[in-house]
């Protein structure tokens, strides 16, 4: 209906898609598990923003319901348990250890988004359709958001922060979903979203246990064997 | 043709003025964040006059290099200001003698000038602010490649007069990916080219501790007033090529007629005011990176102004 809005929702679009690359960036780069946790709201939120944008140009209430979705359980319920079910001073800690140090990681995670615009670039449509403008912006985006994850996922070694970059993982497949298959049933959204409140929840209680049996929650230090005194 | 050199020359009139004020507002409001009093506004020329009626020291070691180095950091932001829009939108009679490159080269020619004259002292402090300043001005080099690549490849030229326009000629442009993310990789090179907070302290006393500043210990009378004067229009220069061509190229004189060009100074003048409010809450707010950090946010503003660079290139 607003053939005149399509250009301006599109750029916004790949504005919200900017941004998202850029928070996943921020995710491999900070070093405080607060700043990791703030980084990942605000890339569900300019998710949810994608959504909506998609959403509002051919008027799909369904992809309304998918970024209200978003912004519920993701930016609010999610870190709300996790607050809950993480100790406080996991999150007070300044330093995140991490396998490979921040500069180097960043250039890795350049390298990785240059691998996502190649892998995608076959896919990508090549005309003026209708969502076309969508598809090149958010399937690049969404795959580099999945191997930024990833990649987070596997350099850091504290378990709050890798339950984050698996989050991010989820967050990019959706990035790249929405674009992609946005006629995907409700249904199914709605167990995806599910499924990540009772990861979390699940993450959240093995970082527990992890805690109290180590009395911290790196997990970099489980590499090594630890027997029990015999008693 | 004369109208335009008047211009030119106007331009480098503006910057040479106004530059000292700017500094005075940024210091005053932020003396004013954290509910202090502050010196005027108008300090900057204070300070100025009364350097240049005292006597001037030079150490016996040093060399020429140390007595022509504040002329050559007072000169060099001239040189730029006839390269780069301050006040109109059109290209001035000097404009095309150097693109953005060009400016590139020349500020770092006083950056290097000044570098040189610190290690020329035989100051502990001078050679340590000095190696420190490079580190930090190689660190930000590659982040200026790009994102001066990134901005002639969407213009097609490498003039800032003409890069100016291709942002905001259909406004959806001004949304882009490759755009927002260049204002930011921007915005983090200027505060490390120009010693701002997260990298430097400016009004910081502390000579262990200081990058930029410890260049002009040295200086005395004349010389100091030049190395300082040369700073604030390195830093008006700056923040006029960061708001008229990448951020909102508006308020610039489209026509040749002298009420508009005039007209645009107040304009003009406004942007920057608003840039420094901006400027004095991130200063406010923010601590200063400890020294090994400053390659993680360099290291940041690169990757910045890559990924804006890969959005641009793949985006069409």
């Amino acid at each position: 209906m607003s053939q005149g809005f399509e250009p301006l929702l599109s750029a916004l679009n790949a504005l919200a898609g900017g941004l998202f690359l850029l928070s996943a960036f921020g995710m491999v780069a900070t070093r405080q598990v607060l700043g990791c946790l703030r980084f990942f709201i605000a890339q569900s939120l300019l998710l949810a923003a994608s959504a909506f944008l998609l959403g509002a140009a051919p008027l799909s209430a369904h992809l309304i319901a998918v970024g209200l979705l978003t912004i519920i359980t993701k930016s609010w319920l999610l870190p709300w348990l996790l607050r809950r079910m993480v100790r406080q001073e996991v999150y007070t800690r300044r330093e995140i250890t991490q396998a490979v140090n921040i500069p180097s990681s960043l250039l890795i995670a350049l390298g990785l988004v240059l691998g996502a615009y190649f892998l995608s670039a076959p896919w990508l449509p090549a005309g003026a359709a209708a969502g076309a403008g969508f598809v090149r912006i958010n399937l690049p985006i969404g795959l580099a958001g999945l191997l930024l994850g990833a990649y987070t996922l596997a350099v850091r070694r504290e378990a709050l922060p890798q339950l984050l970059g698996l989050l991010a993982m989820e967050n990019g497949a959706f990035f790249a979903g929405i674009a992609v298959a946005p006629g995907l049933s409700l249904i199914a959204e709605l167990a995806v979203a599910f499924d990540v409140l009772v990861l979390a929840f699940v993450l959240g209680v093995l970082t527990r246990m992890i805690h109290e049996r180590t009395g911290s929650t790196e997990v970099g230090r489980l590499a090594a064997l630890k027997e029990e005194p015999f008693r | 043709m004369t109208t335009r050199i008047l211009y030119n020359l106007l331009q480098v009139a503006v910057v040479m003025t106004f530059a000292p004020l700017m500094a005075g507002v940024l210091a005053k409001l932020k003396e004013m964040v954290q509910s202090r009093r502050g010196p005027s506004v108008f300090q900057p020329y204070r300070d100025l006059w009364k350097l240049f009626h005292k006597d001037e020291v030079i150490p016996e070691e040093s060399s020429w290099i140390f007595r022509v180095t504040p002329y050559i950091v007072f000169v060099t932001p001239i040189f730029v200001t006839l390269l780069i829009p301050v006040l109109t939108s059109y290209p001035l009679f000097f404009a095309f003698m150097g693109d953005m490159l060009g400016v590139g080269f020349v500020l770092a020619l006083g950056g290097f000038f000044a570098a040189l004259a610190a290690v020329d002292t035989a100051n502990p402090y001078g050679p340590m602010g000095a190696s420190r300043t490079r580190m930090v001005s190689f660190l930000a080099e590659p982040v200026f490649m790009i994102v001066f690549f990134t901005v002639s490849f969407v213009a097609g030229s490498t003039i800032p007069y003409i890069v100016q326009q291709s942002w905001v000629t259909p406004l959806a442009n001004f949304f882009e990916p490759a755009h927002v993310l260049l204002l930011l990789a921007f915005f983090m090179l200027i505060t490390a080219e120009t010693g701002r907070i997260p990298v430097d302290n400016p009004s910081g006393h502390f000579e262990l501790a200081m990058i930029d500043e410890s260049k002009g210990l040295e200086y005395s009378g004349q010389g100091a007033a030049l190395m300082k004067w040369g700073g604030w229009m390195k830093f008006f220069v700056l923040v006029c090529i960061y708001l008229n061509v990448l951020v909102t190229p508006w308020g610039l004189a489209g026509g040749q007629a002298a009420g508009e060009v005039f007209l645009a100074i107040p304009l003009v003048l406004l942007k920057i005011l608003a840039f420094v409010l901006v400027l004095v809450v991130i200063e406010s707010s923010l601590a200063k990176l400890r020294l090994f950090r400053i390659s993680e946010f360099l290291g940041a503003a690169f990757v910045t102004a890559v990924a804006a660079m890969i959005a641009q290139l793949f985006a069409l």
